[in-house]
């Protein structure tokens, strides 16, 4: 082993999978071995069987289904106008100077400290969670997206101007395909932070979901259900990822290049 | 009537807390109809500045630069641009890169087509049209950046130290790429360098700058007849007006050195 030589795709994949595996031991291990009480931690076994009966039984598809349209109509909603704001942000100077400094302000506030008073507003109903959503990914993604068009390499700028851009196909042609790939790139980081929005939203004054589900579980210290709703949000979370990647890959071929 | 003139134009930098640098000097220059005029000068003299203000990129602090009599006031595609840096856009394949100002003229497609892949053809990199930027080697990117500015049919062409990042074979060959396209095409070109072989090779005029803060101290006509043929550098009258440069530039570069002890 040597820093920074690659590693063979063949390789990488089963060293991927084989720490999936030695999770999966330990916590077996952990779990039949008696070192842990049952009521604390579910052992694996326990866990598949009852995300079987979640699923076939209780209708927990239904909650699946319930938390990736919220999370996708609220970060869908905060991308739609965080794109065209933030380009602007990152193309006009003074656009950025009046939006920056409340934007900035804004991103730190916590979305999940929100939901009180998304409740008191907007009810426990959909656009609550909606709400929680939109404000954990819409300034976030508005400040990163100002970056990278605020970014983008000056040569080019000028090249296109004595090719003899005009200001607005200056940021059609060159700002926007400029920075496609980075903002592919946040776009798929974003959504990942969303769903830890979603969750949060579902823990507190939600009737279906996959955290309302998991606050249900608790009450009945059913860990197996718990920990199988974990897992499921961290594979929706994967498979989420994989699908931006191959999209994006897709998309820019040229941004791969050279790397 | 000259197609370009620079009157009395220089630059100087001002930074708070400190006494305003001089660029570049009041400078005059009346550039000719298909003349092919280079600039050579110690790195530091100005001569990058002057291009970016005959290009538009840069505002001078005094005096004005006419092109066809009309005051530049900023970047247009009557003077195309070849940088140092490798400006390719680099989302857009070699065609589309090449097409980009033709489009910005709102040309119908087939007829950006037929103009690309003309310039692409002259340039040497037919079969090359839908490679991206990051395929190609320097010098090839220096190619499509060259047909790019010419597909636009500029008055002018500035180079600003179009091959000084590429390997000295490449750079040879691509002076003879320019050249041969200069003297079919007729066009007008204003090209800096700091490489004394390739101005007196390129150049029908070679002017050499001072240190800084620069001014244009030398204004040579180059004796050598065209269609030129790389043979030439070995020849007399090459070798002469290259000593005669060198120490002319040799000058500078010393007074520039001294100025920063």
């Amino acid at each position: 082993m040597r820093p920074l030589t690659p590693v063979t795709p063949g390789a990488r994949i089963a060293l991927g999978i084989s720490f999936f595996v030695l999770f999966v031991a330990v916590w077996a291990a952990a779990t039949f071995g008696g070192f842990v009480s049952k009521t604390f931690l579910a052992d694996p076994v326990t866990m598949v069987k009852s995300g079987y009966t979640l699923l076939t039984e209780m209708g927990f598809a239904k909650d699946i289904g319930m938390t990736v349209w919220r999370v996708l109509g609220g970060f869908l909603l905060a991308a739609a106008l965080a794109l065209p704001l933030g380009v602007m942000m990152g193309a006009y100077k003074p656009i950025e100077a009046f939006f920056e400094p409340f934007v900035s302000f804004a991103r730190y506030l916590p979305a999940s400290a929100f939901i009180p008073l998304l409740i008191l507003w907007a009810g426990i109903g959909e656009a609550q969670k909606l709400a929680v959503i939109f404000i954990g990914s819409f300034f976030q993604l508005v400040l990163m997206i100002a970056v990278v068009v605020g970014n983008t390499r000056r040569d080019l700028v000028e090249a296109a101007y004595t090719l003899g851009a005009s200001d607005s196909s200056l940021v059609k042609r060159v700002l926007i395909p400029g920075a496609a790939p980075e903002i592919a790139e946040i776009l798929r980081m974003v959504l990942g932070w969303a769903w830890t929005y979603v969750i949060v939203a579902e823990l507190i004054g939600a009737s279906s979901g996959i955290g309302h589900m998991i606050t249900d579980s608790q009450a009945l210290l059913a860990t197996d259900q718990i920990i199988f709703g974990i897992i499921v949000i961290g594979l929706i979370g994967l498979i989420s990822d994989l699908f931006f990647k191959t999209v994006n890959r897709k998309m820019f071929p040229w941004a791969a290049l050279g790397k | 009537m000259s197609i370009l003139s620079v009157r009395g134009v220089s630059r100087s930098f001002v930074s708070a807390g400190h006494p305003p640098t001089v660029a570049l000097q009041a400078t005059d220059l009346d550039v000719e109809e298909n003349d092919f005029i280079t600039i050579l000068g110690p790195s530091g003299c100005g001569k990058s500045t002057l291009l970016r203000i005959v290009a538009g990129l840069d505002q001078q602090s005094s005096g004005e630069v006419l092109l066809d009599g009309k005051r530049i006031v900023g970047p247009g595609a009557d003077r195309g641009m070849v940088f140092q840096s490798y400006t390719l856009f680099p989302w857009l394949t070699v065609l589309d890169n090449v097409c980009f100002g033709l489009r910005e003229r709102n040309l119908p497609r087939a007829e950006q087509l037929e103009i690309a892949n003309a310039f692409i053809q002259k340039v040497g990199l037919r079969g090359f049209e839908n490679h991206f930027p990051k395929q190609l080697s320097g010098g090839m990117q220096q190619r499509t950046a060259l047909a790019r500015a010419l597909a636009n049919n500029p008055r002018m062409l500035l180079m600003d130290e179009p091959f000084g990042a590429l390997d000295h074979q490449t750079r040879e060959l691509m002076q003879e790429l320019l050249l041969g396209i200069w003297e079919a095409e007729k066009k007008t070109v204003l090209f800096v360098t700091h490489d004394i072989d390739e101005a007196v090779f390129m150049g029908s005029r070679v002017m050499v700058m001072s240190a800084r803060p620069g001014r244009i101290k030398l204004d040579r006509e180059v004796p050598l007849a065209h269609p030129r043929h790389y043979s030439v550098k070995t020849t007399p009258v090459f070798a002469e007006l290259k000593a005669d440069l060198t120490e002319q530039v040799r000058a500078e570069v010393i007074a520039s050195q001294n100025i920063q002890q």
